[in-house]
């Protein structure tokens, strides 16, 4: 039982994580119906960014929270002018192409950021100066770190103020209505190109400090990282049910916990045919299961209009 | 539809002729003019021709975004091995086990394409992504409880292509000429690949390759017509893995080694980029980005000397240069060229914009 609540536990801190990630890719897809492959990538860049502005901060004697706020701005401002500069040059002269291009498009720029980090930062795995020494704690029998808290609570208040500004500002409005028909939206007065990027913005904002989490929380980052975990917040946002914000959210949390609980139990359940160096192929059987069972995921509106 | 070839049947034939004597002499020349290595590389594109055939019926023809195509590569190589060296102690025949290969790499590719078929294009790009890490995450692991793969280290020792006494392994000489592997491989290879660019040929003018360019250009319409979509999806997708499967047993004959490593996301994105740079829906395109892409990274060999020499050190590793070109090839290509170097006529009016622009 107490491993079940530890899993658990660490399957809600990762699956936060997830969740914050996949908001990306739905609030993207909501809008363009793009799976922007590009996304994981972004993360990758902003978790580097974090990584190194902490690693220099550290080295100059900066106190910890100025240090992580710093690194933190650092990585949202690289990461929003690169989304948007995605958009603008990758994504937005092919609105109009067949499908197939921009998808193709968007694994070129996936490749791109992937390779352009190996050239700046290397291809070892680099490591995050402790910058918050996690303090451990029990509670109610759960072995806790304030660093897992710090990270959970941090990642449902972004989802909380993202899901407010969504329903309630101007620009959220704006989201919304040329998510439903992005025509009518620019005939009653928005700036279709405007909301777009602005989605991009917000995605890649929330993307940055995620991947920051990424590596404040495994203490290691690399150029490749963004790969996995792209797919499996993709994964996230559809079993939530693609184009649902909500959706996201939920959808990351479940798979953190799916995952985080079958790597646990794996090993005992097969009776060690299988360890859990298999981990990371949950995350595709869930994807391969909402797609047999449910394809408009959890709390998605229509079933999967084909192509 | 004719290439670029003129009209008249029998300058055609005449070209035709002259074409097939100089793929006959080809590894000889170059083993005389640039070295052994030089035919080996030959080799290797032969292989990617093949293997970009393939994903072509499924990426160009019928227009389903494969991004773990290397997968089937596997299998297929997978399945030639386990049952063609010392692992198990098992030395079946070419003969028996290159269909075998391409009867699995169907399979796996039915398997896979069944779930998602029925949704968007989007979906299965996704799967597919993630299915050839799969694959590769099972090729790594599965050494233990029982040694199946052999893990990481891979396994070598693989049985060459032969039948009775002869082996492609060995040096023959005939007529003159010294056989080596390389070369007799060569002729085998060129063999797959001239039927495989047969078959496509054949599929893409024949019923079904015009319903998947239909299902392609607008799969609403396609079933209107009574085109059973996703049936056709599906075979679209289990042919393309058959031809990686074939390839793939080729493959593991020919090196004589595999292991995992050879078969990552970033192979998949090669072949991809050789479909797409050469112009998706067309044989003629494929072979052109197959050959120039299997060419660059020895291309590529000599930028690390030269930034040694220019610049004092090695900044750019040519294998990540590599990757950086086919990401900008695949971005820049969509924006400018999305038809490709070399275009089948269809695609190149889709992709103007004329008639169905907005496309699916």
């Amino acid at each position: 039982m107490d491993i079940f609540l530890q899993q658990l536990v660490n399957g809600l801190v990762l699956g936060s994580i997830y969740a914050l990630v996949a908001l990306g890719y739905t609030m993207v897809y909501g809008i363009l119906g793009l799976i922007n492959f590009a996304h994981g990538d972004i993360c990758m860049i902003g978790a580097l960014t974090a990584l190194t502005v902490a690693q220099a901060l550290t080295a100059m004697g900066v106190p910890a929270p100025v240090a992580l706020l710093l690194a933190a701005l650092a990585a949202v401002l690289v990461c929003v002018a690169l989304g948007v500069s995605i958009e603008r040059v990758a994504y937005r002269p092919l609105r109009q192409a067949p499908r197939l291009a921009p998808l193709i498009t968007a694994i070129g720029v996936s490749i791109l950021l992937q390779y352009s980090a190996a050239l700046v930062w290397g291809k070892q795995y680099l490591s995050m100066p402790e910058i918050v020494k996690p303090t451990e704690f029990d509670f109610a029998g759960v072995h806790l770190t304030d660093l897992q808290v710090f990270i959970f609570v941090l990642a449902c208040a972004l989802m909380a103020g993202l899901l407010w500004f969504i329903r309630s500002s101007r620009m959220g409005r704006a989201m919304r209505a040329t998510e439903q028909n992005p025509e009518v939206a620019g005939l009653m007065g928005v700036d279709i190109n405007r909301v777009i990027a602005f989605t991009f913005v917000l995605g890649s904002a929330v993307g940055a400090i995620a991947g920051l989490m990424v590596v404040l929380y495994y203490g290691i980052g690399h150029y490749f990282m963004g790969f996995m975990l792209g797919l499996k917040a993709f994964t996230a946002a559809v079993l939530g049910g693609i184009g649902n914000v909500g959706g996201a959210m939920l959808g990351g949390l479940l798979l953190g916990i799916i995952e985080s609980l079958a790597s646990g139990y794996i090993g005992d359940l097969t009776g060690g045919v299988l360890g859990s160096n298999y981990r990371d192929i949950f995350a595709f059987l869930v994807l391969i299961g909402v797609l047999v069972l449910r394809p408009s995921g959890l709390m998605g509106q229509h079933t999967g209009d084909r192509a | 539809m004719s290439y670029a070839l003129p009209p008249d049947p029998r300058l055609r034939r005449a070209i035709y002729c002259v074409a097939a004597v100089a793929l006959l002499v080809l590894p000889f020349a170059v083993d005389a003019l640039l070295g052994r290595a030089w035919v080996r590389i030959i080799d290797l594109a032969l292989l990617f021709i093949m293997l970009g055939i393939g994903l072509n019926i499924v990426v160009g023809y019928a227009g389903l975004l494969d991004l773990g195509y290397i997968a089937f590569f596997a299998v297929g190589a997978y399945c030639y091995t386990l049952l063609a060296s010392p692992q198990f102690g098992i030395h079946g025949s070419f003969l028996v086990l290159l269909p075998l290969g391409a009867l699995v790499a169907a399979v796996f590719g039915v398997l896979l394409g069944a779930p998602t078929l029925r949704l968007r294009g989007d979906y299965l790009a996704i799967v597919t992504l993630g299915f050839g890490e799969i694959i590769r995450i099972f090729l790594n692991n599965l050494n233990r409880p029982v040694n199946i793969t052999n893990g990481p280290q891979g396994i070598t020792l693989i049985d060459p292509i032969g039948l009775g006494d002869i082996a492609l392994n060995k040096t023959y000489s005939l007529a003159g000429l010294t056989l080596a592997p390389v070369h007799s491989y060569y002729f085998v290879f060129l063999a797959c690949a001239c039927a495989s660019i047969f078959i496509s040929r054949r599929l893409e003018d024949s019923r079904i390759g015009r319903a998947w360019v239909a299902i392609r250009e607008d799969e609403l319409a396609a079933s209107a017509m009574g085109i059973n979509a996703r049936n056709l999806k599906l075979l679209a997708f289990s042919m393309g893995a058959t031809f990686g499967g074939v390839a793939g047993g080729l493959f593991a004959s020919f090196q004589g080694f595999i292991s995992p490593e050879s078969f990552t996301l970033l192979d998949s994105i090669m072949v991809l980029c050789m479909v797409v740079l050469g112009g998706m829906g067309n044989v003629g395109g494929v072979v052109l980005g197959a050959v120039l892409l299997t060419a660059l990274p020895e291309a590529l060999r000599y930028v690390g000397p030269l930034q040694k020499a220019w610049l004092g050190d090695i900044y750019v590793d040519p294998s990540d240069l590599r990757m950086l070109l086919f990401g900008l090839a695949l971005v820049l290509m969509m924006l400018f060229r999305p038809a490709g170097l070399w275009p089948s006529s269809t695609r190149r009016r889709e992709l103007a914009g004329e008639g169905n622009a907005n496309g699916t």
